[in-house]
C-alpha cells in the first residue's frame, strides 16, 4: 500500500510539471507582460515608464526561460518561469494585485468554502441515492416513469435558476433566512441552510438518474436473481446486494470530487456572498488578477490528483478483491 | 438599397456544420445498420417531438446566421456612386423581427403593458405636470383608454389556430403521400394510420409539436408588433427579441465546440489506441495534464488571456460584431480544449479493444496500411461513441454558456445570450415590485431547448449504444 502511494506521488510530479508549464505558456506566452501591463494600467496611462514600473513592482521584468545577464545557474533560475511558476511547488504563491499574500488568503477562505460544499455534497449524495433506490424499487411503474421525467426536467434547468428562484421564494417571499451573507459560529446555520438546500436540489436530477442507471444495471445480474431465489425480500436485495455492489461505479464518480470541495462553488459563493475560495476566484477573474487565477489552477490540479488517489484507495475499502500494490 | 453580405467566422462554421450534417445523413441513409439505428430513434414519439422542437430552434439560429450590412444613404455632397455601408451588422432574423428590434421603450415595461413600469414626471396636455406612469411609445399604443386588453387579444389571435392547423395539415398531406407510397395503400388509409399513431416512425408526435410551434409562431406574428409579449428590459429592448437572438448563441456554443474539438479527439484517441507505444504515452500525458486542471479554472485562465489578446489588438476587427464573434469562436475553441479529453479517452479504450479483433488482425495480415485500417476498420466502428458524445454534450454546453457568462468568462457582454440575459435579470429581482419577465423568458426558452436536447440525446444513446 505504501509503495503504491509513493509510486502514485511520483507519477504526479510530471503531471503537475505539465500543468505548470501549460499555465505558464498560457499566461505569459499568449500575451507578453507588456500587453498585460498596458491593459491593466489602461491605454491612457500606459507610457513606457509606467509599464516598466508596473513590471518591476510585480517582478515581471525578467526574461521568460533564460537570463543571459546572470552568471552560472542563475542564468536559468533567475527567470519568470522559475519565479512565477516552479515556485508554486513549494506552495508559495506570492501576493495578489491588492498586496495580500495569496497563500494566507487561500488558507483563511478554505473554511467557509468547506462549510457550504461539504454539507451540500453529503446531503446531495444521500438524497440522490435515496431517490434512485426508490425509483428502482418501483421500477417499471408509473412512479418510476414520472420520477425519471422529473429528473430529466430538473437537469434541464440551469443551476442559476435554482439559485435565483430559491433566493426569491425562501428569502424574499417567505423571509425565512437572510438572502445572502456569512457569519461564523452558530449563526452560520442561518446563512448556510439555503445555499445547501439549493445545491442539493440543483444536483438531484442528473445524479439520481445516473445512480438509477447504475442500480438497474446491477439488478439484472445473476447474483441478484440468486438472492431473490433464496427468498430475500426486495428491500434486502436492494440494500444488501445491489447498493453494495453498485458502490464501485458510484465511488469512481464521487470520490474524485471530494478534494474539490475545498475550492467551493463559484456560483453559490458569488450569489450568496460567502467569503470562500469560489468567490475569491470570481473576484480575481473580474478584476483580472492573474496571479490569483494561476495559483487556483495549480491548487485545483493538485487536488484533482489527490482525488484520483483517494478513489483508488476507496476501492480497497468497498471491494476486498481490489489490492493495490 | 443594396446589401453587403457579411460572413462571420462562426457563420462559416455553421454552414460547414450544416453541410457535414447533410453529408452524414446521406451516408447514414445508404448504410443499413445506421439506418436501422436512426429508425429506432424515429420510432420514439418523444424523440421525434424533441427533434421537431430542435429543428425550429435551428431554423431561428440559421436565419440569425445570415449576416449583412445595409448601405447607407449618401451624405450631402458625396458622390452617389461611392458606396458606404453601415457599421451595424444585421442578420436575416433581425430583418424579420425589425418591428421588435426597433420598437424600444424608455425602460422596463411588463408583458402586454400599456404603461411604463416606472413613474415619471410628464407634461399634462392642459399644462402643468404630474407624476404618473407614462404610456408606452409602441406597446399597446392602438388601445384606447378604457378598452379591454382581452377583447383585443382575442380578436388578434382568432386566426392563429387556423394557420397552425393549415401548417400541420399540409405536412400531414405530404406525409400521407410518402407513407402511402411506402406501404402501397391509398392516401386516405395513410392519413388514418398517421393519425392513429400506427406508422413506423412517430409522425403523429411531429404533427402535434408542429401544430404547437406554428400556433406559438402565429401568435407571435399576430401580437409581437403591437405588444411587448415578454415585456421590455432596462433599456427598453423587447425581451422576446432578446430571447430569439439568444438562441443562436446557445446553438453555436453547443455545436461548434464539438465541431472544433472533434478532429483532435478522434485522431488522437484512435492513434493512441491503435499505435500504442510512445504515441499512446504522449497522448495520455497530454490529456491527463489537461484533465487535471479543473475545467472552470482552465476556461477562466484561457478566456482572460484571450480577452487581453483581443483588447490589445483592436485593429484586427472592422466592426463590433466581428470582435464579439471572434470572442464567441474563441470561447468555443477554449471549451473544446477542455472537453475533448473525455471523448479521446473513450475512443482510445474502444480502439484498444477493436485492435485485437479478428477482422482487424486479418486486415493487418493482408498487408493493409495503418492509415487504411484506421480509416476503413477502426473509424466506422467507433463512430457511435462520437455521435453519442456529441448529442450528450450539447445540452451541457448550452447550460455552461449561461454560467460562464455570469462569471464574466463567457461571451462578449454585447453578444445577446441567455447568460447575459440572466445576468441582467439578477439585479432586477431585488427591485420592488419584482421585474420577473426577462428571467421568465430566458427560463422558458432555455428549458425548452435543453429539455428537447436531453430527450433526443437519450433516444440516440439508447439506439446507438450496443450495450443497451
Amino acid at each position: 500500500m505504501l509503495a503504491y502511494i509513493v509510486r502514485r506521488l511520483l507519477y504526479a510530479v510530471p503531471i503537475l510539471f505539465g500543468v505548470n508549464l501549460f499555465t505558464f505558456v498560457l499566461f505569459f506566452g499568449v500575451n507578453s507582460p507588456d500587453d498585460i501591463a498596458r491593459m491593466q494600467l489602461g491605454a491612457k496611462y500606459a507610457g513606457a515608464e509606467a509599464i516598466t514600473r508596473w513590471k518591476t513592482e510585480r517582478g515581471y521584468d525578467k526574461p521568460m526561460f533564460f537570463n543571459p545577464a546572470r552568471a552560472g545557474t542563475a542564468k536559468l533560475t533567475d527567470t519568470l518561469f522559475v519565479d512565477k511558476s516552479l515556485r508554486m511547488f513549494t506552495f508559495e504563491f506570492g501576493s495578489a494585485d491588492d498586496g495580500h499574500n495569496i497563500a494566507r488568503e487561500i488558507r483563511s477562505r478554505m473554511g467557509p468554502s468547506l462549510a457550504v460544499a461539504l454539507p451540500t455534497f453529503a446531503l446531495g449524495l444521500f438524497a440522490a441515492i435515496t431517490l434512485a433506490l426508490l425509483l428502482v424499487f418501483f421500477r417499471a411503474t408509473a412512479l418510476d416513469f414520472w420520477g425519471v421525467v422529473a429528473c430529466v426536467v430538473m437537469m434541464s434547468v440551469s443551476s442559476m435558476f435554482y439559485i435565483i428562484g430559491g433566493q426569491w421564494l425562501v428569502s424574499k417571499v417567505w423571509a425565512l433566512v437572510p438572502i445572502s451573507g456569512y457569519a461564523g459560529g452558530l449563526d452560520m446555520v442561518r446563512f448556510l441552510c439555503l445555499p445547501v438546500l439549493i445545491g442539493v436540489v440543483a444536483g438531484l436530477g442528473s445524479s439520481a438518474r445516473w445512480y438509477r442507471a447504475i442500480f438497474l444495471e446491477e439488478i439484472s445480474r445473476d447474483y441478484v436473481r440468486t438472492a431473490r431465489a433464496k427468498g430475500l425480500s426486495e428491500l434486502a436485495v436492494l440494500f444488501r446486494h445491489v447498493l453494495r455492489n453498485a458502490l464501485i461505479p458510484i465511488l469512481t464518480g464521487v470520490v474524485v470530487v471530494i478534494p474539490f470541495l475545498f475550492l467551493g462553488s463559484l456560483l453559490m459563493e458569488s450569489f450568496f456572498a460567502i467569503p470562500g475560495l469560489g468567490s475569491y476566484t470570481i473576484d480575481a477573474i473580474r478584476s483580472q488578477d492573474f496571479a490569483v487565477v494561476r495559483s487556483m489552477v495549480f491548487i485545483g490540479s493538485v487536488l484533482y490528483i489527490v482525488g484520483l488517489m483517494l478513489t483508488d484507495l476507496s476501492y480497497t475499502v468497498v471491494d476486498p478483491r481490489v489490492r493495490l500494490g | 438599397m443594396s446589401l453587403q453580405p457579411v460572413l462571420l467566422p462562426t457563420d462559416l462554421l455553421i454552414f460547414v456544420l450544416v453541410l457535414a450534417a447533410a453529408a452524414l445523413a446521406l451516408r447514414a441513409s445508404r448504410h443499413a445498420p445506421s439506418r436501422e439505428a436512426w429508425r429506432r430513434v424515429g420510432r420514439r414519439p418523444v424523440a421525434m417531438a424533441a427533434a421537431t422542437v430542435l429543428l425550429a430552434f435551428a431554423a431561428v439560429g440559421f436565419l440569425d446566421s445570415l449576416h449583412y450590412r445595409e448601405q447607407l444613404p449618401p451624405g450631402p455632397g458625396e458622390a452617389a456612386a461611392k458606396r458606404q455601408y453601415s457599421s451595424e451588422v444585421l442578420s436575416a432574423l433581425d430583418a424579420l423581427l425589425a418591428p421588435l428590434r426597433l420598437q424600444t421603450e424608455k425602460t422596463y415595461s411588463a408583458p402586454f403593458a400599456r404603461e411604463l413600469f416606472q413613474r415619471e414626471v410628464v407634461e399634462l396636455p392642459g399644462g402643468g405636470q404630474a407624476r404618473t406612469y407614462p404610456r408606452l411609445v409602441y406597446g399597446a399604443r392602438h388601445l384606447l383608454a378604457g378598452s379591454s386588453l382581452l377583447a383585443d387579444l382575442a380578436g388578434r389571435l382568432a386566426w392563429t389556430p387556423f394557420a397552425a392547423l393549415a401548417a400541420s395539415g399540409l405536412l400531414l398531406l405530404a406525409l400521407a403521400v410518402a407513407v402511402a407510397r411506402g406501404r402501397r395503400c391509398r392516401p386516405g388509409e395513410a392519413i388514418r394510420l398517421i393519425l392513429a399513431g400506427r406508422t413506423a416512425l412517430a409522425w403523429r408526435a411531429v404533427l402535434i409539436v408542429l401544430f404547437l410551434v406554428a400556433l406559438l409562431a402565429a401568435a407571435g406574428v399576430a401580437l409581437a408588433s403591437h405588444y411587448h409579449v415578454f415585456g421590455t428590459d432596462k433599456v427598453g429592448q423587447d425581451v422576446l427579441y432578446l430571447s430569439l437572438k439568444s438562441v443562436r448563441t446557445g446553438l453555436v456554443i453547443g455545436t461548434l465546440t464539438t465541431l472544433i474539438m472533434l478532429p483532435f479527439a478522434v485522431a488522437l484517441g484512435i492513434a493512441a489506441g491503435y499505435l500504442g507505444g510512445w504515441v499512446d504515452d504522449v497522448v495520455q500525458y497530454v490529456y491527463t495534464v489537461l484533465n487535471s486542471i479543473p475545467s472552470v479554472l482552465l476556461i477562466a485562465a484561457a478566456v482572460l488571456m484571450m480577452q487581453v489578446a483581443i483588447d490589445t489588438h483592436q485593429q484586427w476587427f472592422d466592426t463590433a460584431a466581428q470582435r464579439s464573434d471572434a470572442r464567441l469562436l474563441a470561447l468555443c475553441a477554449i471549451l473544446g480544449i477542455t472537453s475533448w479529453t473525455g471523448l479521446c479517452r473513450l475512443l482510445r479504450g474502444e480502439t484498444l479493444k477493436l485492435r485485437e479483433l479478428d477482422y482487424v488482425q486479418a486486415a493487418r495480415a493482408f498487408g493493409a496500411s495503418t492509415a487504411a485500417i484506421l480509416r476503413r476498420h477502426i473509424l466506422p466502428n467507433v463512430m457511435h461513441i462520437v455521435l453519442i458524445t456529441v448529442v450528450l454534450d450539447f445540452s451541457g454546453l448550452v447550460l455552461a454558456e449561461a454560467v460562464l457568462s455570469y462569471v464574466g468568462i463567457g461571451v462578449d457582454p454585447t453578444t445577446i445570450s441567455f447568460g447575459t440575459m440572466i445576468n441582467m435579470a439578477r439585479a432586477e429581482l431585488a427591485r420592488e415590485p419584482v421585474v420577473w419577465w426577462s428571467l421568465a423568458a430566458a427560463f422558458i426558452f432555455m428549458l425548452v431547448l435543453v429539455l428537447s436536447a436531453n430527450l433526443l440525446a437519450d433516444a440516440v444513446r439508447d439506439a446507438f449504444d450496443p450495450r443497451q
